[in-house]
């Protein structure tokens, strides 16, 4: 089970830090307001992307079908993965069967999503993430805490030791250019002797069998154009109907995640030049579930900008891993309960229900509100924990019955004024640790209102 | 219809009622003044959302069913809060075996967005003398829209500025990442106390660097949990609801 708040706390032990994470990923928000503000129809945009993926996510079925038809007549090779086993299993027979041992990748959450990395290794194959943030978290053997940003819970200097320990930079060494350097070197070598890459997929055109991928370091483009054997890995929600719709979303991906007009990389992959292998696997892993469930089915939209993290007050200051899931922050909050509630329940709770994440959401998901409705779910699932229940027990006693309201209301706020602050202010009471109770009025609202009523 | 002809239903959520009856008092005085048809329903309590927002659906449905049993005869529903507004107006259950399908909802209206969406009050007669400093509970900002808010890409408007700037003396102040949370956020304030404090202390500290003498709202909550904060640290900020100024308070 997922402790959001206790992985929160232990967050802000570090002060300094906590207020540099929250700082510099209010600065990608506010990058993002200002590239919002070049384009005059966002809003009319947001519709329209949403518009688009609802449209094609009750249309899922008869897009997925042209979506394979076209891509099988451009040449590529069409897989079908339930889940994230069979997504890997389907990996590990390509590359076995070319007796491939290793195999570059540029950033795919859906790989993550799978636990791809760690079932290659286990079998003996050689996996190299070579987008630079990705490449830091994988050296540190740690997952991303952030969807765009990966390693943006690690400091410079932790990055220049594990660069020196595995790359070997210069020990000591913080300055972010020379890193990089080093990194690319490295990387270099990986990508110019790949037999094999992988990617994951921004989205799918049904109508012309092609995917778009959209990245910033271009090193998806170098694994890709210099192996023999490509393989996409597609959940089954990337699809779009085709190259109309297309600008919508690349107008709204960029500016959303990173505030730049467009990533520096877009590329159509639409069919494998000669002598190459191209493989797409479109993977299911709870997808249709979630679709058919009809509840939720609108998170499916979500096109991975991580604008609603980046904006989330929360999420900024309680950091990506507080979260326990491969998705952090309000997006992650939504998906992590659908996959499994016992573990997850927490999430949903781990909101102000402020409202930021659906206001900056380019595709309107109503993340807050769904997030209400999952508290829902987790208490009917009763994963409410005793001394919660019994809280909110008493709490519903109190403010239902008028009675029991006005009385205890009176002695509450009484015994609060009398009582010794130690006993009002202790370190089991969430409210009272840094917050003093208001003043206490001499009488109620109500107790008023029935004398102004007599007073005439 | 003329205004004595109005019949308003005014709604004092518990925790005003409780450690803020000033509050309900300036919006009966203020609504007083204009001759409405008022009326404050005697047994009325809480309209549930501490226990909806802590996932308990069941429970929370009661206090739908007996808060419209307590206002449904009212042409409006008054409450000076945004959020058991918001909580009223959207997630308050259909349910029809109790003669509740929420036609009522859309008649139940925060107390600024009354008196300027339905009343249009042209004039404030009120003076507050003082460098004030605004703060945009999420509820009434993002949920019932009394503002615009900073992630969509539209014109400015504030429903609350246009009544505070006809307060005589009075001074608004603005400050920084005006409309990011104060980290309230009901139950929330309490099981994730660390990052809800943090908000908070991020809130004042953004409040104290633009000189603010009073802070106001149109949720006494997040002015709660910040006053809250801000008296452990001797601060020495003061907070007022909106419908206090609007009343005249001096």
């Amino acid at each position: 089970m997922i402790d959001h708040a206790g992985n929160a706390a232990a967050f802000n032990r570090d002060k300094s830090f906590a207020e540099w994470h929250n700082e510099t990923l209010w600065h990608v928000r506010h990058k993002r307001d200002m590239a919002r503000n070049g384009v005059v129809d966002w809003e009319l945009l947001r519709e329209k992307a949403s518009a688009i993926k609802e449209h094609t996510l009750a249309n899922l079925h008869d897009y997925l079908l042209e979506f394979e038809k076209n891509a099988l007549r451009n040449g590529w090779v069409i897989h079908w993965a339930s889940g994230s086993d069979l997504h890997n299993r389907i990996i590990l027979d390509i590359l076995s069967e070319e007796n491939i041992n290793e195999v570059v990748k540029s950033k795919s959450m859906l790989t993550e999503e799978c636990g791809l990395n760690v079932f290659l290794e286990k079998r003996g194959i050689r996996i190299i993430d070579t987008d630079l943030g990705e490449r830091i978290v994988q050296l540190a053997e740690t997952p991303p805490s952030h969807i765009v940003l990966p390693a943006i819970h690690m400091k410079k200097k932790e990055i220049g030791e594990l660069f020196h320990k595995h790359l070997h930079s210069a020990p000591g060494s913080e300055d972010p250019e020379y890193l990089t350097r080093v990194a690319r070197e490295n990387l270099r070598i990986h990508l110019k002797n790949a037999k094999a890459a992988i990617s994951g997929v921004n989205f799918g055109l049904a109508d012309s069998g092609a995917i778009v991928v959209c990245t910033n370091e271009g090193n998806a483009d170098m694994g890709i154009h210099h192996a023999d054997i490509y393989i996409a890995s597609m959940g089954i929600e990337k699809l779009i109907p085709g190259k109309t719709e297309l600008p919508v979303f690349l107008e709204l991906l960029a500016r959303s995640a990173t505030g730049q007009p467009i990533t520096a990389y877009t590329s159509h992959l639409i069919k494998p030049p000669p002598g190459k292998t191209y493989h797409i696997i479109l993977v299911d892993n709870g997808r249709a579930d979630i679709l058919s469930g009809n509840k939720y089915g609108e998170v499916l939209k979500c096109i991975r900008c991580g604008a609603c993290i980046n904006t989330c007050p929360v999420y900024r200051r309680s950091g990506g891993y507080s979260y326990g899931f491969t998705i952090p922050g309000p997006i992650g909050s939504v998906l992590a309960p659908l996959k499994n509630m016992k573990k997850y329940h927490a999430l949903p709770f781990a909101s102000t229900l402020c409202g930021s994440c659906s206001d900056v959401c380019p595709v309107k998901i109503d993340l807050h509100e769904i997030l209400f409705k999952l508290r829902y779910d987790a208490v009917d699932a009763g994963s409410l924990s005793m001394a919660k229940r019994l809280m909110l027990f008493i709490l519903d006693q109190v403010l239902y019955r008028k009675s029991l309201y006005s009385i205890l209301g009176f002695f509450g706020t009484r015994l609060l004024k009398y009582l010794p602050s130690f006993m009002v202010y202790h370190r089991f009471n969430g409210w009272g640790k840094s917050r003093d109770f208001p003043g206490i009025p001499d009488q109620s609202f109500k107790k008023w209102y029935k004398e102004e009523i007599k007073r005439g | 219809m003329s205004r004595d002809r109005i019949r308003v239903g005014l709604f004092i959520p518990c925790y005003i009622d409780q450690f803020y009856p000033q509050v309900g008092k300036a919006v009966y005085r203020f609504l007083k003044k204009l001759n409405l048809d008022l009326e404050y329903p005697m047994d009325q309590t809480c309209c549930g959302q501490p226990l909806a927002n802590s996932g308990m659906r069941k429970e929370s449905e009661k206090y739908a069913v007996k808060f419209w049993k307590l206002f449904s005869g009212f042409d409006y529903v008054v409450c000076p809060s945004a959020s058991c507004v918001l909580h009223v107006r959207e997630h308050f259950p259909d349910l029809p075996e109790d003669g509740m399908e929420g036609s009522f909802r859309g008649k139940t209206l925060e107390f600024v967005e009354f008196i300027h969406d339905i009343l249009r009050l042209e004039k404030i007669e009120a003076s507050f003398p003082h460098k004030v400093a605004l703060i945009h509970g999420c509820h009434g900002l993002r949920g019932l829209r009394l503002e615009s808010s900073s992630e969509l890409n539209v014109s400015y408007f504030s429903k609350n500025m246009e009544l505070l700037r006809q307060v005589r003396g009075i001074r608004m102040v603005t400050y920084d990442r005006e409309d990011e949370c104060c980290g309230f956020g009901g139950s929330f304030s309490v099981f994730e106390e660390t990052v809800s404090v943090r908000m908070g202390l991020d809130k004042l500290k953004s409040l104290t660097a633009c000189g603010a003498e009073y802070v106001t709202g149109n949720d006494m909550s997040c002015l709660m949990h910040l006053e809250g904060l801000s008296h452990r640290q001797h601060l020495g900020l003061k907070f007022i609801h909106i419908a206090e100024i609007l009343n005249g308070a001096v």
